[in-house]
């Protein structure tokens, strides 16, 4: 009898699955709880049919209970992300199949004639270990050749970080970036110059905020500001005025200004001081421009033909 | 102007490892949430939804007034939650006067939907309205027993779709080995009519029968409902033969000129290809062309070169 209900049914083992295809249900249902009861025993019926062939299966016993191996799952259901992408080969694979290269992880030293590892503790080539360098006729005299071998490290350090970057650049490409990894832009990218827009500091900032509130309509004296926003540095013309009162003790600040000028005047080289050609120059032009009227473009002319109301007569 | 960044923790980088895409794949997590309006059934369907797939599920409890699945535009929200949060399947409930007690189950593939199906909920009974003995309720997170009758799930498209959607969805992960004891639930898809599924939840009793295999009794703890089949959406012919390709269809390659033995152990057999002598370049390993040997010989050189000028001099 079990065997003809599986031929009946559809099973999937691996999903605890099972399916009649052939039952029918009445079109015109009897009553609510009818069809439930009808749904229950049919169904009861399809989870026998599993349980039999599940049950039948080899069973290792274990600590919770009677533990049996499951079929793999016959339905095919879609996945859920797409199957992982072969990684494009880096550089230095692609390097190492053209020219038959090898890295080794242990390499022969060649101070002391044992083998050692490339990398890690106790390497071939510690810079620490180098106890002498040899001076050679290439050599500069000012130059430090252990400070130069840091040097040349940090540089190929540099160059594999660059390399490194252009591998994961071609996976994410190809869509096989590992899955640890994430490419992050962190400037926008080049157009136009190679030069980097430069990042404008907080000063440079606050002064063209400055320029800009000024360029309003009130100068600049009602806008909002910002929370964090500092007020503007002192506004208009910078006067700095000398005490009128001088200061007990101290230089009579006024005093020193003017006598300053009138020495300037008074001295041996006042003649120098003064620029006579210039002065001839400044007195000319203004002369002329008297003489010619003023041509005063903003000011508007007056006519003098137009006799003003009531200006002239008398009481 | 890329930067690479690596997950600074254990934790983060195995976060990353689980969420990446695999050959064999994680369980499919559930995201339940609803639209701007949901009426009492359907809270506690997805309530309810929620605690069956407990561990499996994530349900965000606020209202998303931006989601239409199907709709072009509306599905942009989904797909974020579904990246952020790492779900595959979702259950979107909404009510509204045309569509009331309406629910949409959806699948993604790469995080992107992959089909849609909308059903109406009717005859809702909740869990609580089911009285039952405690002893048989089943446990969170147990492996359930799926069973379809009807011949609708054949013939009708919509529920063929719907078939496998609620597959997807009551399945759970897919695993190896199964405990027997820990066997105690089922969900019973009966197609009353081709465009009504009558859907209920039951609890296992096992009783026992003269054979190995149980008798199978089961009782309805609930929740039970009646799904309408509205709208639905297929999957591209493109996406779904994408999404259908499992890592099985090339078999795995057999592990040749390998064999063990109790005696000797693992034994391995090496073929070697035939030497065509002369053909090869050989690498050039001879003494005279050795790197210390070459520059030991230029500098003997320079030597001499130097001895031979200072006796010229002296000449």
């Amino acid at each position: 009898m079990d065997t003809d209900m599986d031929q009946i049914y559809q099973t999937d083992v691996g999903n605890l699955l099972a399916f009649n295809p052939n039952h029918r249900f009445p079109s015109t249902p009897s009553s609510r709880e009818e069809l439930v009861k009808e749904c229950v025993t049919e169904g009861t019926k399809l989870v026998q049919a599993i349980a039999d062939t599940l049950f039948n299966f080899p069973s290792t016993e274990s600590v919770d209970g009677p533990l049996v191996q499951l079929p793999p799952p016959t339905t095919k259901l879609p996945r859920e992300k797409h199957l992982p992408r072969p990684k494009p080969p880096t550089k230095w694979e692609e390097f190492a199949l053209k020219k038959e290269a090898k890295k080794d992880k242990i390499v022969s030293d060649e101070t002391t004639d044992k083998f050692k590892r490339r990398h890690g503790y106790d390497r071939v080539n510690d810079d620490n270990d180098i106890p002498v360098i040899e001076a050679k006729a290439s050599d500069e005299p000012g130059e430090d050749p252990f400070a130069k071998r840091l040097d040349d490290k940090k540089k190929r350090v540099g160059k594999q970080e660059k390399n490194r970057l252009q591998n994961l650049k071609t996976a994410a490409k190809a869509g096989a970036l590992p899955s640890h990894v994430q490419l992050a832009a962190t400037a926008l990218p080049i157009s136009g110059t190679k030069t980097q827009p430069q990042k404008i500091g907080k000063d440079a900032l606050g002064d063209v905020a400055g320029l800009a509130a000024t360029s309003t309509a009130s100068g600049g004296k009602f806008d909002k500001k910002l929370p964090g926003e500092k007020p503007p540095k002192k506004q208009g013309k910078h006067h700095k005025y000398l005490p009128v009162v001088p200061r007990y003790g101290w230089v009579d600040e006024e005093k020193e200004q003017t006598n300053k000028v009138l020495g300037k005047l008074l001295s041996k080289h006042s003649h120098e001081i003064l620029n006579v050609g210039k002065a001839i120059n400044m007195y000319n032009d203004k002369k002329e421009k008297k003489k010619s009227g003023r041509s005063d473009k903003l000011k508007p002319k007056k006519d003098i033909t137009k006799k003003k109301p009531y200006a002239n007569k008398a009481n | 102007m890329m930067e690479i960044r690596t997950p600074k923790t254990h934790k983060a980088k195995r976060v990353l490892e689980k969420r990446a895409p695999k050959l064999v794949e994680n369980g499919k997590k559930t995201l339940i949430l609803h639209g701007t309006k949901t009426s009492a059934t359907l809270s506690a369907v997805l309530m309810e939804l929620y605690r069956l797939k407990k561990g499996g599920a994530i349900k965000y409890s606020r209202r998303n007034e931006n989601i239409r699945p199907f709709e072009s535009g509306g599905e942009t929200s989904l797909e974020f939650f579904s990246l952020k949060t790492d779900c595959s399947i979702f259950a979107y409930g909404s009510h509204t006067k045309k569509r009331p007690d309406n629910l949409v189950l959806g699948r993604m593939y790469d995080h992107h939907v992959y089909d849609l199906i909308e059903v109406g909920i009717e005859n809702f009974k909740s869990l609580l309205s089911f009285s039952y003995d405690k002893k048989i309720a089943p446990h969170e997170g147990s492996k359930p027993f799926i069973c379809f009758t009807g011949e609708g799930f054949e013939n009708v498209p919509e529920l063929k779709q719907l078939k496998e959607v609620l597959t997807d969805l009551f399945r759970g992960e897919v695993v190896d080995n199964l405990n027997l004891t820990g066997l105690d639930r089922a969900y019973i898809c009966s197609a009353i009519s081709p465009t009504k599924v009558f859907l209920t939840h039951c609890a296992i009793k096992l009783k026992k029968s003269g054979t190995i295999v149980p008798r199978i009794e089961l009782v309805e703890v609930g929740p039970s409902m009646d799904l309408v089949i509205r709208r639905n959406r297929l999957p591209n012919e493109g996406l779904r033969k994408e999404a259908m390709k499992s890592s099985k269809d090339k078999p795995k390659k057999k592990l040749k000129n390998v064999d063990q033995d109790d005696v000797l152990g693992k034994r391995g057999r090496i073929y070697i290809p035939e030497q065509e002598v002369g053909k090869n370049p050989l690498p050039d390993k001879s003494k005279g062309v050795k790197r210390e040997r070459r520059e030991g010989k230029l500098k003997k050189n320079k030597e001499e070169g130097s001895a031979s000028k200072k006796q010229k001099e002296s000449e």
